[in-house]
């Protein structure tokens, strides 16, 4: 299903769209890969508020690395991917061994956030702080577009997010056929049974942990890469996290395209009112997300896509 | 190792800590231990720390309330002071009443926002997982957020009422609005801690928090006694906007600058347990406002932030919580 939407998107771009419906759709296919970065650990009952630090590290450290050491992105990300993945540790494996579970691990995850975005404001001599960082264009040394991974056309930015999101959802699918995913339905079942039955909570939990983070940080470098524009509010922090799990859990937390589906429906949501009611109504989509993640946490807690599943497949079955 | 033991070490550890954040930076950068002892502006920065103490204690004892009897995460808990503040704001500067009714008005407003955020959300989720609470919770601090964008714009509005500051010694100046935070503080931990221990309803209150089951069938309506906890939670959240509004600006996301704050202080503390959590707020504010004193503010932000994880790994119930 996925690949046919993926085969109906190239043929719409080829055919040739506007600007503007591409610029959306990019936008929504990195968002949605990042969603489901996440949605691999949520589903698993591990909760992270933290999933902006690791975005924002895989934003920041590509950009600072471009711009102060000519770095290519190409080098970049994959160190940025790395300063993730030794985040992740650094914090998930005394999180993992100490069995901080629930609502402190949700909390831990929310300082680790603050944490990085206020290193991103404090060290504002290099980083620009709240106003923002820009990498350095291309144009400037005249670097070729494939090595500054700076690309003008929509197009090659189109292909290039579809690639990346079909691989999230490969690695999503990975994970659910693999042992790991019975191991971490234990655990989030009950971790002393799980642990009694001879599975390695830790490493269990660790391995995910990484993985998830690695999507997220590439998540926000791709961000970076297209927009060409970061501030700490966009891509770290509270906000940038629980607008994550918010998607995640609209769309639906326990099926393959849930946050593909929560992307689409929050970004479109805020687009479309954007774009009618103009800045008099900033905050409109805000307040409208904020009363349907209430209202679907209460009637709907598997969200819309999960709901849809659900329903047709019992009255097939 | 028992458990006192531990606690001598990290107390120890804790005033070593502190020490070297306090001094060493002067020390090394002026090279002059006398001086660094004798740095008046020092003394002011924990002075104010100290006061900052009271503020974010005040900030989290309702949460800490509701954390601790109901077992839920208000991750909107700020989001409320915030709405509170913009009350007492409109009351005071648009309707033209004076300060302390507008005061209490923003109290029984936030009052009555807690009481209807158990009765509309939190009521059906008691039993649902606790990150589905969080989520839910989560839900509403975005729509109080862009309510209030929607509702007030994003401007910043500022009380323009100063109580001034007096001068403690000839060089330290303490200002009025930070020492009646403090002294609010206290007194509301005091008299917190007379409720759930004196009173009937109190008792009532701390029964439930132990065991929801059992104290149904002794005859104690769990959700009246829910509902009345997020009222009174609530209220606190209002009297902390009293004491907010007269340093800081109000605009729609106030709440995230100081929310993270008050959870960390409620869990560091140990749930429920207000003195901890006192005794949290003034570890946070001293780390705060010498990280901002010898460094830039965020670095104080981000030592707080990293001091909570480390002791989360430590020491997860809490300085003063039991381990269960």
């Amino acid at each position: 299903m996925a690949l046919a939407i993926a085969g109906v998107l190239v043929v719409a771009a080829i055919v040739g769209l506007p600007p503007y419906p591409l610029h959306i759709m990019i936008v929504i296919l990195i968002w949605a890969f990042t969603y489901t970065g996440w949605s691999l650990m949520g589903r698993f009952g591990l909760v992270s508020l933290g999933h902006g630090a690791f975005m924002g590290i895989g934003a920041y450290v590509t950009a600072l690395l471009w711009n102060y050491g000519g770095l290519t992105p190409w080098l970049g990300i994959p160190v940025a991917l790395a300063c993730a993945v030794l985040l992740a540790v650094v914090v998930g494996y005394p999180c993992f061994r100490f069995r901080i579970t629930g609502h402190y691990f949700a909390l831990v995850t929310l300082a680790l956030s603050e944490v990085v975005r206020q290193t991103i404001i404090a060290t504002r001599d290099h980083t620009g702080g709240s106003l923002g960082f820009t990498p350095t264009p291309k144009g400037n040394d005249d670097t070729p577009s494939i090595i500054a991974l700076q690309f003008d056309e929509k197009e090659t930015w189109f292909v290039i997010a579809i690639v990346v999101w079909l691989a999230g959802l490969a690695i999503w699918r990975l994970v659910d056929r693999s042992m790991i995913r019975y191991a971490l339905d234990a655990i989030s079942e009950d971790e002393d049974s799980a642990a009694a039955a001879g599975i390695n909570v830790t490493r269990e939990k660790l391995k995910i942990t990484m993985i998830s983070a690695v999507m997220t940080a590439l998540g926000g470098a791709l961000y970076m890469q297209y927009q060409l524009f970061i501030s700490p509010d966009t891509v770290s922090g509270i906000a940038i996290s629980l607008q994550i799990v918010f998607a995640v859990v609209t769309g639906g937390i326990f099926v393959q395209l849930g946050p593909t589906f929560g992307a689409v429906i929050t970004l479109l949501l805020a687009e479309i009112l954007r774009v009618q009611i103009g800045t008099d109504a900033v905050g409109l989509d805000n307040a409208i997300y904020g009363i349907a993640l209430v209202l679907f946490i209460i009637f709907l807690p598997k969200g819309i896509l999960g709901s849809l599943i659900d329903r047709f497949a019992t009255r097939r079955g | 190792m028992g458990r006192l033991d531990t606690g001598r070490i990290l107390a120890t550890l804790a005033v070593i800590m502190f020490a070297c954040l306090a001094y060493v930076p002067t020390i090394v950068r002026e090279g002059d231990i006398v001086f660094a002892l004798t740095d008046v502006y020092l003394y002011e920065t924990m002075i104010n720390g100290l006061l900052l103490g009271g503020v974010l204690a005040l900030l989290s004892l309702g949460l800490n309330l509701i954390f601790g009897v109901i077992d839920v995460v208000w991750i909107c808990y700020a989001e409320v002071v915030m709405l509170g503040m913009y009350a007492i704001f409109y009351c005071h500067t648009v309707f033209g009443l004076p300060l302390i009714p507008s005061m209490m008005i923003g109290i029984a407003l936030t009052a009555v926002l807690g009481y209807a955020i158990h009765y509309l959300v939190i009521r059906h989720l008691v039993n649902a997982q606790p990150i589905n609470q969080l989520l839910a919770t989560g839900g509403l601090l975005f729509f109080f957020q862009s309510a209030a964008t929607l509702a007030f714009g994003i401007e910043f509005r500022n009380l323009g009422v100063s109580l001034g500051s007096f001068a403690l010694t000839q060089d330290i100046y303490v200002s009025w609005a930070r020492l009646a935070a403090f002294a609010t503080a206290a007194i509301c931990v005091l008299g917190l801690y007379l409720f759930l221990t004196r009173s009937y309803t109190g008792t009532a209150i701390r029964a439930i928090s132990q065991d929801r089951e059992i104290m149904t069938l002794m005859g104690v309506q769990q959700g009246r006694m829910y509902l009345m906890t997020s009222a009174i939670g609530g209220g606190l959240a209002g009297l902390a906007a009293c004491l907010l509004v007269l340093q800081y600006d109000v605009h729609p996301f106030v709440g995230l600058s100081f929310g993270p704050i008050a959870f960390m202080i409620c869990v560091l503390g140990g749930l429920g347990n207000m003195v901890g959590g006192f005794i949290a707020a003034f570890i946070f504010s001293e780390l705060i406002a010498l990280g901002g004193y010898h460094f830039d503010i965020e670095w104080g932000y981000v030592f707080a932030f990293v001091f909570f994880i480390v002791m989360m790994f430590i020491r997860p119930e809490g300085l003063l919580g039991k381990r269960s």
